[in-house]
């Protein structure tokens, strides 16, 4: 069964070291907009060397869940810790410059090469230009694109899976702790997609960093999560690794699920 | 041609351009900074627009007319017509710099925060250099238009090109109109040549 066979390849790929220690711990958390709750009592703690991926529909309050972290939208009650200090003892500005962030299409600043783009974090944290341009390059070909080549295009001279890959390769540039991504995989055709994810799996084993990955995508989901997380209308559903989210019984992971076993031929 | 009248025409055309460059400036000095404040302000953005608007619609004759009794920023001269001109100006250039820093793309704005830039940062590195070409090409709709409008400040003792153009209607003479007009249109088309270079090469080709 297909599922089965990621699985397996996923775990070769990773070999995961999780640290006892949270290096997230979200209490809790609440948000809500004109009234309306988009998050509820979201209780989660993340461990160093996970990945978490926020599986929901859309609409499930993921991405919501994910800009809580960074800051970009604030709670309206709970709490979260990051590195055992609370949020709102970190000075903003520096608290996302340790967090990674990677959007879809990677949200590149149009009017910068593909180096200015990925250096940005460095610079802004006043590396010397000598290291940073050494670190953009090491990055580029971590992410599988030719330094020489790639370093002076601008983003529309990108495909839109290169352009994923520098996008990643900005969100690491500083060697942030963690690492956030909101489904920046989702506007990538199938084949493009299984590349990044693989890229994904590969940095994770290189680089041994924590995610929270963001997806609506089950097989994503249970082919890059340590632990799934679930949303199902602002609240948390289910937590659990992919083999025991197999078997959850829950309504939305059964829908989930569902997509994942469906077999389009079946009236054959 | 007779020397006297061609030192004549450059002396206005000075004038005119003088008087055009001043508007300009001012006019830019306050809009620019208005319209990145406005950017982030939508509610006090919609009474500023509208101000803007209204002080267009009003007919330029009518405006220079307007001013003359007014103490301080009215009466006959230069500072007049630079007043009115610059009430002019307001409007392009502002709802440009607006339009301009409103298009920069969300993804590309929240991913400069999230990557812990710092709203100066932003403003400075992002949205500006994003917003340039559509600010230039405000600043050209304004300069053009301005150069137009200013030929009316001769109505009000502003002086420039408008003089040749208000004499040759009272003498119902078509060359000293075009003696006037010919120059100002001269140098409409050299402005919006010029700017249009320039907002070319802010654009991302």
């Amino acid at each position: 069964m297909i599922v089965l066979d990621l699985l397996e390849w996923a775990a070769s790929k990773t070999r995961v070291q999780v640290a006892e220690s949270a290096i997230l711990e979200i209490r809790d958390l609440s948000c809500g907009i004109g009234g309306q709750a988009i998050l509820r009592d979201i209780r989660l703690s993340v461990a160093e060397g996970e990945t978490i991926v926020l599986l929901g529909r859309s609409g499930s309050g993921k991405t919501t869940l994910l800009k809580t972290v960074n800051g970009l939208i604030a709670p309206t009650g709970g709490s979260i810790r990051f590195e055992g200090r609370a949020a709102a003892e970190w000075n903003p500005i520096q608290l996302r410059r340790r967090m990674g962030y990677c959007i879809q299409d990677g949200g590149l600043f149009p009017h910068w090469t593909v180096a200015a783009n990925i250096g940005l974090v460095p610079r802004l944290e006043g590396w010397a230009a000598e290291r940073i341009a050494h670190r953009v390059d090491e990055l580029l070909s971590a992410v599988g694109l030719a330094a020489g080549d790639f370093r002076a295009r601008y983003p529309r001279q990108l495909s839109g899976g290169q352009r994923q890959r520098v996008g990643i390769a900005r969100a690491l540039a500083a060697d942030p702790p963690l690492l956030l991504f909101d489904e920046p995989f989702a506007a990538l055709d199938p084949i493009t997609r299984l590349d990044l994810q693989r890229l994904f799996l590969e940095l994770r084993r290189s680089v041994r960093k924590t995610a929270l990955f963001v997806t609506h995508d089950i097989r994503e989901a249970m082919m890059l999560a340590t632990r799934i997380a679930l949303l199902k209308d602002g609240a948390l559903d289910v937590v659990a690794a992919p083999r025991e989210f197999l078997a959850a019984e829950t309504e939305e992971a059964r829908a989930f699920l569902g997509g994942l076993t469906e077999n389009w031929r079946q009236n054959e | 041609m007779n020397s006297g009248l061609a030192s004549e025409i450059l002396s206005l055309f000075l004038e005119h351009l003088e008087m055009v460059s001043i508007t300009i400036a001012i006019a830019a000095a306050l809009a620019l900074p208005a319209g990145v404040l406005l950017a982030r302000r939508p509610r006090t953005r919609r009474w500023a627009v509208g101000f803007a608007n209204i002080a267009q619609t009003i007919p330029s004759l009518a405006l220079f007319g307007f001013l003359v009794p007014l103490p301080f920023i009215g009466g006959i001269g230069k500072r007049t017509a630079i007043v009115a001109l610059c009430l002019y100006a307001l409007l392009p250039i502002l709802r440009n710099t607006l339009l301009g820093i409103m298009g920069v793309d969300a993804a590309v704005r929240e991913s400069a925060v999230a990557m812990g830039m710092t709203e100066r940062q932003i403003l400075w590195e992002v949205e500006l250099p994003l917003a340039a070409p559509s600010i230039v090409a405000g600043l050209r709709l304004a300069t053009v238009a301005t150069i137009g409008t200013a030929t009316i400040a001769a109505a009000i003792g502003g002086g420039g090109l408008g003089v040749f153009i208000f004499r040759g209607i009272s003498m119902v003479d078509t060359p000293t109109v075009l003696a006037g007009a010919l120059p100002a249109a001269a140098m409409a088309l050299a402005a919006d040549e010029g700017l249009e270079w320039i907002e070319r090469k802010l654009s991302p080709a």
